[in-house]
Protein backbone atom coordinates (compact mmCIF):
# COMPACT_ATOMS: atom_id res chain seq x y z
CA UNK A 1 0.00 0.00 0.00
CA UNK A 2 1.19 3.47 -1.57
CA UNK A 3 1.61 6.09 1.78
CA UNK A 4 -1.40 7.60 0.19
CA UNK A 5 -3.42 5.04 0.56
CA UNK A 6 -2.69 4.41 4.12
CA UNK A 7 -3.69 8.00 5.18
CA UNK A 8 -6.99 7.56 3.41
CA UNK A 9 -7.74 4.52 4.85
CA UNK A 10 -6.88 6.12 8.64
CA UNK A 11 -8.48 9.11 7.85
CA UNK A 12 -11.76 6.74 6.85
CA UNK A 13 -11.88 5.25 10.24
CA UNK A 14 -10.86 8.66 11.95
CA UNK A 15 -13.68 10.11 10.20
CA UNK A 16 -16.43 7.68 11.59
CA UNK A 17 -14.81 8.15 14.87
CA UNK A 18 -15.00 11.32 15.51
CA UNK A 19 -18.15 12.69 12.93
CA UNK A 20 -20.44 9.20 13.35
CA UNK A 21 -19.65 8.27 17.59
CA UNK A 22 -21.26 11.12 19.17
CA UNK A 23 -24.81 10.14 16.73
CA UNK A 24 -24.55 6.79 17.71
CA UNK A 25 -27.32 5.27 19.58
CA UNK A 26 -27.37 5.39 23.62
CA UNK A 27 -29.81 2.55 23.42
CA UNK A 28 -28.51 -0.49 25.07
CA UNK A 29 -27.02 -2.97 23.17
CA UNK A 30 -28.12 -7.11 22.62
CA UNK A 31 -26.86 -8.45 25.37
CA UNK A 32 -27.67 -5.18 27.77
CA UNK A 33 -31.09 -5.56 26.63
CA UNK A 34 -31.55 -9.33 27.44
CA UNK A 35 -29.89 -9.01 30.69
CA UNK A 36 -32.57 -6.39 31.54
CA UNK A 37 -35.41 -8.29 30.41
CA UNK A 38 -34.09 -11.26 31.98
CA UNK A 39 -33.00 -9.70 35.24
CA UNK A 40 -29.44 -10.16 35.15
CA UNK A 41 -28.38 -6.59 34.48
CA UNK A 42 -27.65 -6.12 37.94
CA UNK A 43 -24.80 -8.72 38.41
CA UNK A 44 -23.29 -6.88 35.37
CA UNK A 45 -23.02 -3.62 37.45
CA UNK A 46 -21.17 -4.14 40.81
CA UNK A 47 -17.90 -2.67 39.48
CA UNK A 48 -15.04 -4.34 37.71
CA UNK A 49 -12.10 -5.21 39.65
CA UNK A 50 -9.98 -2.48 38.35
CA UNK A 51 -10.71 1.03 36.75
CA UNK A 52 -10.18 1.75 33.33
CA UNK A 53 -8.89 5.63 32.24
CA UNK A 54 -11.71 6.54 29.84
CA UNK A 55 -14.63 4.84 30.82
CA UNK A 56 -17.59 4.67 28.60
CA UNK A 57 -15.40 6.14 25.89
CA UNK A 58 -16.11 9.87 27.81
CA UNK A 59 -12.49 11.41 27.72
CA UNK A 60 -11.94 12.78 31.17
CA UNK A 61 -12.51 16.91 31.22
CA UNK A 62 -14.40 17.61 28.85
CA UNK A 63 -18.02 18.78 29.57
CA UNK A 64 -19.31 18.45 26.34
CA UNK A 65 -20.08 14.99 26.32
CA UNK A 66 -20.65 14.19 22.65
CA UNK A 67 -17.40 16.12 22.10
CA UNK A 68 -16.17 14.09 24.54
CA UNK A 69 -17.00 10.99 23.17
CA UNK A 70 -15.48 12.37 19.58
CA UNK A 71 -12.21 13.19 21.07
CA UNK A 72 -12.11 9.54 22.19
CA UNK A 73 -13.14 7.92 19.45
CA UNK A 74 -10.58 9.79 17.34
CA UNK A 75 -7.46 9.40 19.79
CA UNK A 76 -8.72 5.62 20.67
CA UNK A 77 -8.80 5.03 16.99
CA UNK A 78 -5.24 6.93 16.26
CA UNK A 79 -3.80 4.20 18.72
CA UNK A 80 -5.13 1.26 17.61
CA UNK A 81 -4.18 2.17 14.51
CA UNK A 82 -0.35 2.52 15.81
CA UNK A 83 -0.79 -0.73 17.93
CA UNK A 84 -2.41 -3.24 15.16
CA UNK A 85 0.21 -1.49 12.42
CA UNK A 86 3.18 -2.20 15.09
CA UNK A 87 1.90 -5.64 15.97
CA UNK A 88 2.06 -6.67 11.84
CA UNK A 89 5.33 -4.98 11.92
CA UNK A 90 6.86 -7.23 14.76
CA UNK A 91 5.06 -10.38 13.65
CA UNK A 92 6.74 -9.65 10.45
CA UNK A 93 9.87 -8.63 11.66
CA UNK A 94 10.09 -5.41 9.15
CA UNK A 95 12.43 -3.02 9.95
CA UNK A 96 11.31 -0.25 7.29
CA UNK A 97 8.07 0.14 9.29
CA UNK A 98 7.08 3.85 10.12
CA UNK B 1 -21.99 -8.39 23.14
CA UNK B 2 -18.98 -7.42 25.60
CA UNK B 3 -19.61 -9.14 28.36
CA UNK B 4 -19.19 -7.18 31.78
CA UNK B 5 -17.35 -8.65 34.94
CA UNK B 6 -19.86 -9.93 37.09
CA UNK B 7 -22.12 -12.52 35.06
CA UNK B 8 -19.64 -15.42 34.04
CA UNK B 9 -19.00 -18.42 36.31
CA UNK B 10 -15.26 -18.57 37.51
CA UNK B 11 -15.09 -22.58 35.61
CA UNK B 12 -16.40 -20.43 32.36
CA UNK B 13 -14.21 -17.61 32.84
CA UNK B 14 -10.92 -19.68 33.19
CA UNK B 15 -11.63 -21.87 30.77
CA UNK B 16 -12.60 -18.98 27.75
CA UNK B 17 -9.35 -17.73 29.13
CA UNK B 18 -7.10 -21.12 28.38
CA UNK B 19 -9.12 -21.72 24.94
CA UNK B 20 -8.65 -17.81 23.80
CA UNK B 21 -5.07 -17.78 24.98
CA UNK B 22 -4.07 -21.07 23.47
CA UNK B 23 -6.34 -20.15 19.85
CA UNK B 24 -4.40 -16.71 19.82
CA UNK B 25 -1.29 -18.37 20.16
CA UNK B 26 -1.35 -20.33 17.26
CA UNK B 27 -3.35 -17.04 14.94
CA UNK B 28 0.04 -15.36 15.77
CA UNK B 29 2.29 -18.50 14.83
CA UNK B 30 0.30 -18.72 11.59
CA UNK B 31 -0.09 -14.79 11.01
CA UNK B 32 3.78 -14.95 10.70
CA UNK B 33 3.69 -17.25 8.14
CA UNK B 34 1.05 -16.10 5.87
CA UNK B 35 0.73 -12.44 5.93
CA UNK B 36 2.09 -10.46 3.25
CA UNK B 37 4.32 -7.27 3.78
CA UNK B 38 1.76 -5.10 1.66
CA UNK B 39 -0.97 -6.15 4.06
CA UNK B 40 0.89 -4.84 6.84
CA UNK B 41 -0.36 -1.61 7.07
CA UNK B 42 -3.81 -2.71 6.40
CA UNK B 43 -3.39 -4.59 9.54
CA UNK B 44 -3.29 -1.50 11.18
CA UNK B 45 -6.01 0.28 9.27
CA UNK B 46 -8.37 -2.37 9.83
CA UNK B 47 -7.77 -2.37 13.27
CA UNK B 48 -8.74 1.47 13.62
CA UNK B 49 -11.71 1.32 11.21
CA UNK B 50 -12.98 -1.60 13.18
CA UNK B 51 -12.94 0.27 16.43
CA UNK B 52 -14.30 3.56 15.30
CA UNK B 53 -17.02 1.14 13.94
CA UNK B 54 -17.78 -0.71 16.79
CA UNK B 55 -18.69 2.99 18.68
CA UNK B 56 -21.45 3.21 16.11
CA UNK B 57 -24.41 2.15 17.48
CA UNK B 58 -27.27 1.77 15.08
CA UNK B 59 -31.08 1.28 16.60
CA UNK B 60 -32.82 -1.73 15.86
CA UNK B 61 -35.67 -2.58 17.68
CA UNK B 62 -37.45 -1.69 20.89
CA UNK B 63 -35.40 0.63 22.10
CA UNK B 64 -32.35 -1.55 21.72
CA UNK B 65 -28.88 -0.81 19.47
CA UNK B 66 -26.51 -2.84 18.02
CA UNK B 67 -22.78 -1.81 16.45
CA UNK B 68 -20.76 -3.46 14.16
CA UNK B 69 -18.57 -6.44 15.48
CA UNK B 70 -15.86 -6.72 12.07
CA UNK B 71 -14.54 -10.31 12.36
CA UNK B 72 -15.67 -11.50 9.05
CA UNK B 73 -14.76 -8.33 7.36
CA UNK B 74 -11.34 -8.38 9.19
CA UNK B 75 -11.07 -12.18 8.37
CA UNK B 76 -11.98 -11.98 4.69
CA UNK B 77 -9.89 -9.00 4.31
CA UNK B 78 -7.08 -10.06 5.87
CA UNK B 79 -6.89 -13.69 6.22
CA UNK B 80 -8.63 -15.63 9.72
CA UNK B 81 -5.08 -15.60 11.56
CA UNK B 82 -4.99 -11.70 10.87
CA UNK B 83 -7.75 -11.07 11.34
CA UNK B 84 -8.30 -12.91 15.05
CA UNK B 85 -5.61 -10.33 16.16
CA UNK B 86 -6.77 -7.58 14.94
CA UNK B 87 -10.28 -8.35 16.74
CA UNK B 88 -8.23 -9.31 19.60
CA UNK B 89 -6.36 -6.16 19.97
CA UNK B 90 -9.66 -4.28 19.48
CA UNK B 91 -10.85 -5.75 22.24
CA UNK B 92 -8.29 -5.99 24.81
CA UNK B 93 -7.91 -2.03 24.00
CA UNK B 94 -11.43 -1.37 24.39
CA UNK B 95 -11.30 -3.61 27.86
CA UNK B 96 -8.28 -1.15 29.02
CA UNK B 97 -8.75 1.94 28.39
CA UNK B 98 -12.78 2.25 28.01
CA UNK B 99 -13.77 -0.04 30.49
CA UNK B 100 -16.10 -1.76 26.99
CA UNK B 101 -16.07 -5.41 28.27
CA UNK B 102 -14.93 -6.86 31.23
CA UNK B 103 -11.04 -7.80 32.72
CA UNK B 104 -11.77 -11.48 33.71
CA UNK B 105 -14.63 -11.85 30.86
CA UNK B 106 -12.10 -10.63 28.71
CA UNK B 107 -11.27 -14.22 27.67
CA UNK B 108 -14.94 -15.13 27.10
CA UNK B 109 -15.59 -11.73 24.96
CA UNK B 110 -12.50 -12.79 23.04
CA UNK B 111 -13.57 -16.65 22.66
CA UNK B 112 -16.85 -15.75 21.34
CA UNK B 113 -16.01 -12.74 18.98
CA UNK B 114 -12.12 -13.16 17.80
CA UNK B 115 -12.43 -16.94 18.01
CA UNK B 116 -16.08 -18.14 17.31
CA UNK B 117 -17.12 -15.36 15.56
CA UNK B 118 -14.02 -14.04 13.42
CA UNK B 119 -12.45 -18.17 12.71
CA UNK B 120 -15.74 -19.56 12.41
CA UNK B 121 -17.21 -16.74 10.22
CA UNK B 122 -14.14 -16.96 7.71
CA UNK B 123 -15.15 -20.73 7.77
CA UNK B 124 -18.77 -19.86 6.87
CA UNK B 125 -17.28 -17.36 4.03
CA UNK B 126 -14.92 -19.90 2.30
CA UNK B 127 -17.98 -22.73 2.34
CA UNK B 128 -20.12 -20.01 0.64
CA UNK B 129 -17.94 -19.19 -1.48
CA UNK B 130 -16.94 -22.65 -2.91
CA UNK B 131 -20.85 -22.96 -3.46
CA UNK B 132 -21.42 -19.84 -5.41
CA UNK B 133 -18.07 -19.44 -7.06
CA UNK B 134 -15.35 -16.86 -6.58
CA UNK B 135 -17.14 -13.62 -7.56
CA UNK B 136 -20.92 -14.41 -6.42
CA UNK B 137 -19.49 -16.14 -3.40
CA UNK B 138 -17.69 -13.63 -2.50
CA UNK B 139 -20.62 -10.96 -1.61
CA UNK B 140 -22.93 -13.94 -0.88
CA UNK B 141 -20.70 -15.32 1.59
CA UNK B 142 -19.52 -12.24 3.12
CA UNK B 143 -23.01 -11.04 3.53
CA UNK B 144 -24.37 -14.86 5.29
CA UNK B 145 -20.82 -15.32 7.13
CA UNK B 146 -21.23 -11.54 8.60
CA UNK B 147 -24.77 -11.96 9.74
CA UNK B 148 -24.25 -15.23 10.57
CA UNK B 149 -21.03 -14.51 13.07
CA UNK B 150 -23.00 -12.42 14.73
CA UNK B 151 -25.86 -14.68 15.73
CA UNK B 152 -23.44 -17.66 16.42
CA UNK B 153 -21.02 -15.82 18.56
CA UNK B 154 -24.54 -14.26 20.62
CA UNK B 155 -25.72 -17.71 20.75
CA UNK B 156 -22.02 -18.84 22.69
CA UNK B 157 -22.92 -16.18 24.46
CA UNK B 158 -26.42 -17.07 26.07
CA UNK B 159 -24.35 -20.33 26.34
CA UNK B 160 -21.97 -18.74 28.84
CA UNK B 161 -24.25 -17.48 30.58
CA UNK B 162 -26.80 -19.98 31.06
CA UNK B 163 -24.01 -22.32 32.26
CA UNK B 164 -23.25 -19.86 34.69
CA UNK B 165 -26.85 -19.85 35.96
CA UNK B 166 -28.04 -16.38 35.00
CA UNK B 167 -30.72 -17.66 32.74
CA UNK B 168 -32.21 -20.96 31.75
CA UNK B 169 -30.59 -21.56 28.16
CA UNK B 170 -34.23 -22.13 26.80
CA UNK B 171 -34.66 -18.39 27.46
CA UNK B 172 -31.30 -16.18 27.23
CA UNK B 173 -30.41 -18.62 23.89
CA UNK B 174 -33.29 -17.62 21.67
CA UNK B 175 -33.77 -14.20 23.09
CA UNK B 176 -29.79 -13.33 22.51
CA UNK B 177 -29.64 -15.23 19.17
CA UNK B 178 -32.79 -12.99 17.74
CA UNK B 179 -31.70 -10.01 18.85
CA UNK B 180 -28.67 -10.36 17.22
CA UNK B 181 -29.96 -11.89 14.37
CA UNK B 182 -31.41 -8.08 13.62
CA UNK B 183 -27.98 -6.61 14.51
CA UNK B 184 -26.70 -8.86 12.41
CA UNK B 185 -28.35 -7.52 8.94
CA UNK B 186 -26.73 -4.36 10.09
CA UNK B 187 -23.54 -6.14 10.14
CA UNK B 188 -23.99 -7.99 6.97
CA UNK B 189 -24.70 -4.35 5.19
CA UNK B 190 -21.75 -2.76 6.09
CA UNK B 191 -19.67 -5.71 5.40
CA UNK B 192 -20.36 -5.81 2.34
CA UNK B 193 -20.06 -2.41 1.33
CA UNK B 194 -16.85 -2.02 2.95
CA UNK B 195 -15.36 -5.52 0.95
CA UNK B 196 -16.83 -4.02 -2.18
CA UNK B 197 -15.22 -1.09 -1.65
CA UNK B 198 -12.04 -2.45 -1.47
CA UNK B 199 -12.63 -4.41 -4.18
CA UNK B 200 -13.02 -1.46 -6.07
CA UNK B 201 -10.22 0.30 -5.50
CA UNK B 202 -7.86 -2.65 -4.53
CA UNK B 203 -8.44 -6.24 -5.05
CA UNK B 204 -5.22 -7.21 -4.80
CA UNK B 205 -5.28 -7.20 -1.00
CA UNK B 206 -8.43 -8.58 -0.47
CA UNK B 207 -7.14 -12.07 1.11
CA UNK B 208 -10.21 -14.05 0.20
CA UNK B 209 -10.19 -13.06 -3.22
CA UNK B 210 -6.26 -13.78 -3.67
CA UNK B 211 -6.41 -16.92 -1.55
CA UNK B 212 -6.71 -19.37 -4.59
CA UNK B 213 -3.80 -17.62 -6.85
CA UNK B 214 -1.72 -18.10 -3.50
CA UNK B 215 -2.61 -21.63 -2.83
CA UNK B 216 -3.48 -20.92 0.89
Amino acid sequence: MSRKEILIGLIIALIVAFFLSPLASSWPDGLERVAHDYGFIAQGEQGSIFKSPIPDYAFPGIGNEKMATAISGLLGTLVIFGIGYGLACLLKKRRDCK
Amino acid sequence: MHIPDGFLATNILASAWAISIGSIGFCLKKTTQILKDKMVPLMGIMSAFIFAAQMINFPVVGGTSGHLFGGVLAAVLLGPYAGAIVITCVLIFQCLIFQDGGLLALGANILNMAIIGTLGGYVIFVVLQKIFGSKKGFIIGAAVASWLSVVVAASFCALELAISGLSPLHIVLPAMAGIHALIGIGEAIITVAALSFIQKVRPDLIYGLVRKTDGI
